[in-house]
């Protein structure tokens, strides 16, 4: 399978990638690690007259804590989320999501950041991103003042501007990210004491999930829960945060009564489809097992210590 | 695009399409057709290659983006004209049957041996997960793969 033909530019500064995204526009796209995109050309799904091969852009492949956040830049691949000490000591939900994603050698090339850009409505980064209330960096050259946002709590700062992940995800493979601009970095607050998990049901590895869960909670010296994130994978029309059920948490002692509450909540909120991957009422079940098996798996990594 | 990659040691130049995927680079213009092609999906994992040591999925990669990078295909496994420890393992071990995914198989145990020397069965289940055997010999490609990870520490303390 071929894809239809495109101009191929690789170029080698942040500045230079933006001069070119704000010259061409829509009808670029940005290559990362094109392990979803390519696909998608060759199927000529997607068309773009332009690609823009930011591989070879320094600088930009850290996973690391700055200003109370765990940021990961536009070219760290999952193999590095898998691989970092940084994700391991300061994010239990990422940690355990990383190695969920696709297949070892996919992860060699594939990015977070590209995953999220992607918006694929059964991947698996953005439901962990909605758990974390994680923010987009997105750059463009001019600054974000030409761009009507339409969206609350973004944040200007000079060329670049932070895009709560909920404004960042529009609906399936569409975001609030502007052509001319590009994600340089997603970025997660950090916490003292807290825990998460990701559970994926997958018929086989590289396969999307069947039913995927990301659960994150933090707790207080009394052991309540201070802070909750929940998230599914595979079950709406998009990753679907369920709200209702973190307001649940929240203020509550860890314990299987509450998390079996917040379980059919989610339950209650997703709206599977029936397909080759298992029945609507069988995925709703697994979201509810999950849902229950996630967060006491976090509440039992956030009571072991910092995490 | 002018393009220059080395691959197997050796330095190709080439004048490509942009949209020139990289295992069809390798398997038509540099005619080394140890690389295959299967589902041409990124979901079997047959045309993998090493890219300066790490296993990608050639059929999911252009061509243009390998400019300046170092190729290794099976072709390049041998050294000095004899089978490296993983060719030797795979035959020694039955790890092949129909040999379709066997020269992928053998980049990603290099690759997998490089990185730990000394894995655990279960490491090499997960290391080979994005590579399919149809003919499912997944027993005796993990013992190739382990006892190649056993050859290659045996050689480097003697």
């Amino acid at each position: 399978m071929y894809p239809a033909k495109f101009d191929y530019l690789a170029p080698e500064s942040v500045e230079e990638t933006l001069s070119i995204l704000a010259e061409r526009g829509d009808e670029v796209k940005i290559l990362a690690g094109g392990q979803s995109l390519i696909p998608m050309m060759k199927l000529r799904f997607a068309r773009p007259s332009t690609l823009v091969d930011i591989n070879r852009l320094p600088d930009l492949d850290a996973i690391e804590v700055a200003n109370g956040h765990v940021r990961v830049q536009a070219l760290a691949r999952h193999a590095d989320v898998v691989r970092s000490d940084v994700i391991k000591s300061e994010n239990a939900l990422m940690a355990s999501a990383a190695p969920w994603v696709s297949d070892p050698i996919v992860r060699n090339l594939g990015t977070l950041c590209g995953s999220v850009a992607h918006h694929d409505p059964e991947g698996d980064w953005a439901s962990v991103m909605l758990a974390l209330d994680a923010e987009v960096v997105a750059v463009s050259k001019e600054g974000r003042t030409h761009f009507h946002p339409g969206a609350d709590g973004e944040r200007a700062t000079g060329g670049s501007r932070v895009v709560p992940i909920q404004q960042f995800l529009v609906d399936m493979f569409t975001t609030s990210l502007h052509p001319s601009e590009m994600v340089t970095e997603i970025r997660v607050p950090r916490y003292d004491r807290g825990g998460g998990s990701y559970q994926k049901l997958e018929r086989k590895v590289g396969d999307y999930a069947t039913v995927g869960v990301a659960a994150h909670l933090e707790l207080d010296d009394q052991d309540r829960i201070t802070k909750a994130g929940l998230a599914l994978t595979s079950v709406y029309s998009s990753n679907l945060k369920v709200t209702d059920a973190e307001q649940v948490l929240v203020g509550e002692a860890p314990g299987a009564e509450i998390f079996a509450e917040a379980a059919q909540i989610a339950r209650n909120a997703c709206d599977p489809a029936s397909d080759v991957r298992g029945s609507a009422e069988y995925k709703r079940h697994v979201v509810e097992v999950f849902t229950q098996r996630a967060l006491a798996e976090a509440a039992g990594i956030a009571q072991g210590g910092r995490s | 695009m002018n393009i220059t990659v080395t691959v197997n040691g050796t330095e190709h130049t080439a004048d490509i399409e942009p949209r020139r995927l990289l295992v069809d680079f390798i398997r038509s213009t540099l005619k080394l057709t140890g690389t295959h092609i299967g589902c041409d999906t990124t979901s079997c994992g047959v045309c993998t290659v090493l890219i300066d040591g790490t296993p990608v999925k050639s059929c999911t990669m252009f061509a243009v983006q390998a400019n300046g990078r170092a190729i290794t295909t099976v072709e390049g496994l041998k050294q000095n004209g004899a089978l490296s420890p993983i060719q030797e393992a795979f035959k020694e071990h039955h790890g092949l049957q129909c040999g379709f995914c066997t020269p992928a198989m053998m980049l990603v145990g290099t690759a997998l041996i490089a990185e730990n020397p000394d894995p655990s069965e279960d490491e090499v289940r997960w290391g080979i997960s994005g590579n399919l055997c149809r003919c499912t010999g997944y027993v005796n490609i993990v013992k190739s793969i382990q006892a190649a990870a056993a050859a290659t520490r045996e050689a480097a303390n003697s």
